[in-house]
């Protein structure tokens, strides 16, 4: 589904990212661990087109998508969220919903401005889509009230239930689990399951709760200081020397 | 305190550099010569009463404010009277039915004067409501919105005056070529943000300006275009034939016209032009409040706010921001094309000094006061700017002054504006 190929990203005389290379397939939980300042982020950023890339291939659905605008690339079907909440707050939830949609809805001016059946249509359904998220993320009482209101645990649900309504072929997760409590954790890892087995979506990850990711993730990259250090599936990594060594330092 | 004294020396120090040499010297002339006197001890005192009042309110400013603040509406005073937030809505319809119904009656219970001003206001309205499109609710900072009000006046009057169109051939239009400019400027502009955008646009406005000034063989210059026709009143002729033709408001009508007292047979007033103005207005306000308040509610309104809300994360939505800020700043632009085309109309003579750039930086502060966003607070804040100066007549020379100090009060008590933004949030109902 989505396949990186030799990924540098270049700031002036830092290397960010140099050569990374990973692949999604269809229905796959994808995580990228690596120590603090590794780049993954910036890997992040140059697939969803919020950086262009200095060199390397990004191909999504067979098309090649290195360079194309940020929302072109979410149209495409890969929708992501940040490493800080970034909600519009003073708008209410179901709102928020509501503008995520804003391509799958009747944007024609003259046909909002006489509110013709067609238009009607499509903002209930648009409503009813927003309805159906809520109640998946337990949001569901909260959809009247504004977002900057809600508490943090819930904010992150709903910029996951965000990225959901624009019905994505891939989510791009960056570490959904920060400043979560346990609880609230247990229910993202279910959540994010239930996205793949449900609704068929694959995921890519970027987490450092490593409960979250050795339990979901189907196979984990680490990068490592820009560099790629390994792949595998989670027990490979668990038992990998140089990802213990990255992580723990030398003995 | 410590910090409060140096800065009152400091405000103390501004004011009396400021206000000493411009109130406390005078220049007076002894023969042929200019010689620098001091004024009479009356004038002193009052500069150094401003000195040290300036200084006092400076020492004790934390005090002075939380005096202020502290005092807590006593049982029985208004805003204990204002009924709680559920019941606030069921006033909603007959406050609203209320205001229609005393704009509609206004002319006809007010002097010619009043409704004259009465219009004046409706413009300003007009122009508020459109620009609160663009900064209240997209968040863009437009400091050039002027040129489009001068693009839709011009459309009008060099329409009319080398082509002979009417009015209302020239409204849609007007609205249209200044949604044009606005798109042709947005263009390109759109892509800066905040301060950027606000000096481009500055710039635009000028721009404007300065070409009507200057392309005198088009615009006539300086010296502007006269002799605009008022807007008729079209109406359905059945003799000779069934046509439709346009009733005029004075004596006499030009050709193909038809006077508006003969054709319903009744004597003239010169009145009824005013009224006629003045209804025309209220009926475009009332347009302009029921598209925008449509549009807020549609989707393109939703992200025109998120855009102001997130940027970011609008873009990781698939929203196209350039084209969404560049459909608010067309959609702003085109109202004040209609707001320019009846100016144009009402005026009967338009020249570039009506297009200035204290223009727009009213027509900001119509936005601001109100409340970015708000339409009410738009309106409420248009009423105020357009008739205090009128009222403070009699204080012509300091009426800048009281302009400045509503500004710095209003920001003081109410960053948020006269009435912040409610508004109409979508709900999600429920069983």
């Amino acid at each position: 589904m989505l396949s990186v190929r030799g990924l540098s990203m270049r700031f002036g005389g830092l290397l960010a990212v140099n050569g990374v290379s990973l692949d999604v397939n269809e229905r796959e939980i994808i995580s990228i661990i690596g120590p603090n300042g590794a780049g993954k982020t910036t890997v992040f950023n140059c697939i969803s087109g919020f950086y262009k890339p200095t060199s390397g291939d990004i191909k999504f659905q067979g098309k090649a998508i290195q360079g194309m605008p940020d929302f072109k690339i979410s149209r495409l079907g890969m929708v992501r969220t940040f490493q800080h909440v970034r909600l519009f707050n003073s708008m209410t939830v179901i709102e928020n919903l509501l503008v995520a949609q804003h391509r799958h809805v009747n944007t024609n001016l003259l046909s909002g401005l006489l509110k013709t059946p067609s238009f009607r249509k499509k903002e209930s359904e648009a409503m009813e889509r927003a309805a159906y998220w809520l109640k998946k993320v337990d949001l569901l009482p909260m959809a009247n009230r504004e977002a900057g209101n809600l508490a943090y645990g819930q904010q992150r649900r709903l910029e996951i239930a965000r990225c959901m309504v624009t019905e994505p072929d891939m989510l791009m997760l960056d570490e959904p689990a920060a400043g979560l409590n346990p609880k609230e954790t247990r229910d993202l890892d279910e959540l994010i399951v239930s996205l793949k087995h449900d609704y068929n979506v694959s995921v890519l990850l970027i987490e450092h709760d490593m409960g979250l990711v050795m339990g979901i993730s189907d196979r984990i990259y680490v990068v490592s200081q820009g560099t790629p250090l390994a792949q595998g599936t989670p027990d490979e990594i668990k038992s990998n020397p140089e990802v213990i060594k990255a992580y723990l330092g030398e003995e | 305190m410590r910090s409060n004294l140096s800065s009152a020396f400091f405000a103390a120090g501004v004011t009396f550099i400021l206000a000493f040499p411009l109130l406390g010297l005078q220049l007076t002339t002894e023969g042929v010569s200019l010689i620098l006197a001091s004024s009479s001890a009356t004038t002193l005192s009052y500069v150094a009463i401003g000195v040290l009042a300036v200084f006092f309110v400076q020492l004790f400013k934390e005090q002075i404010l939380g005096q202020l603040s502290k005092v807590k509406p006593k049982p029985g005073t208004i805003s204990n009277l204002l009924p709680a937030e559920e019941n606030r809505a069921k006033l909603v319809k007959p406050g609203v039915l209320f205001v229609v119904v005393v704009a509609l009656l206004w002319p006809f219970m007010m002097e010619r004067g009043a409704t004259d001003l009465a219009t004046l206001v409706l413009i300003y309205i007009m122009l508020g409501l459109g620009l609160n499109i663009v900064v209240g609710l997209a968040g863009l900072l437009d400091l050039g919105y002027v040129a489009f009000y001068a693009v839709g006046a011009y459309t009008y009057a060099l329409l009319a005056e080398n082509l002979g169109w009417s009015f209302w051939a020239c409204l849609p239009l007007g609205g249209l070529l200044a949604a044009l400019f606005g798109f042709v400027l947005g263009f390109p502009v759109l892509r800066l943000r905040g301060d950027y955008l606000a000096i481009v646009t500055l710039g635009f406005g000028e721009i404007i300006r300065i070409l009507l000034n200057n392309l005198t063989e088009l615009t006539n210059g300086p010296n502007g275009i006269g002799g605009i026709p008022k807007p008729t009143l079209p109406a359905i002729q059945t003799e000779p034939d069934v046509s439709i033709i346009g009733l005029e408001f004075s004596r006499r009508a030009s050709e193909g016209n038809v006077p508006f007292h003969e054709f319903f047979g009744i004597s003239y007033d010169p009145a009824m032009k005013v009224v006629f103005l003045y209804l025309l207005a209220l009926v475009l306000v009332f347009f302009t409040l029921y598209v925008i308040r449509r549009l807020m509610r549609m989707p393109v309104g939703r992200a025109w706010e998120a855009l102001r809300e997130d940027e970011i994360a609008c873009r990781s939505l698939g929203l196209n921001r350039t084209a969404i800020k560049l459909s608010a700043f067309t959609i702003g632009a085109a109202f004040a094309g209609f707001a320019g085309c009846f100016f144009a109309a009402r005026q009967g003579f338009i020249n570039p000094e009506s297009f200035v750039f204290k223009e727009s930086v009213i027509i900001l502060a119509i936005v601001v006061l109100g409340g970015m966003g708000s339409q009410i607070g738009v309106i409420l804040a248009a009423i105020l700017i357009t008739i205090l100066p009128e009222l403070a007549r009699e204080f012509q020379e300091y009426r800048e002054l009281m302009f400045g100090l509503m500004m710095v009060l209003m920001m003081i008590w109410s960053p948020q504006g006269l009435l912040p933004m409610k508004r109409p949030h979508i709900e999600l109902k429920q069983e």
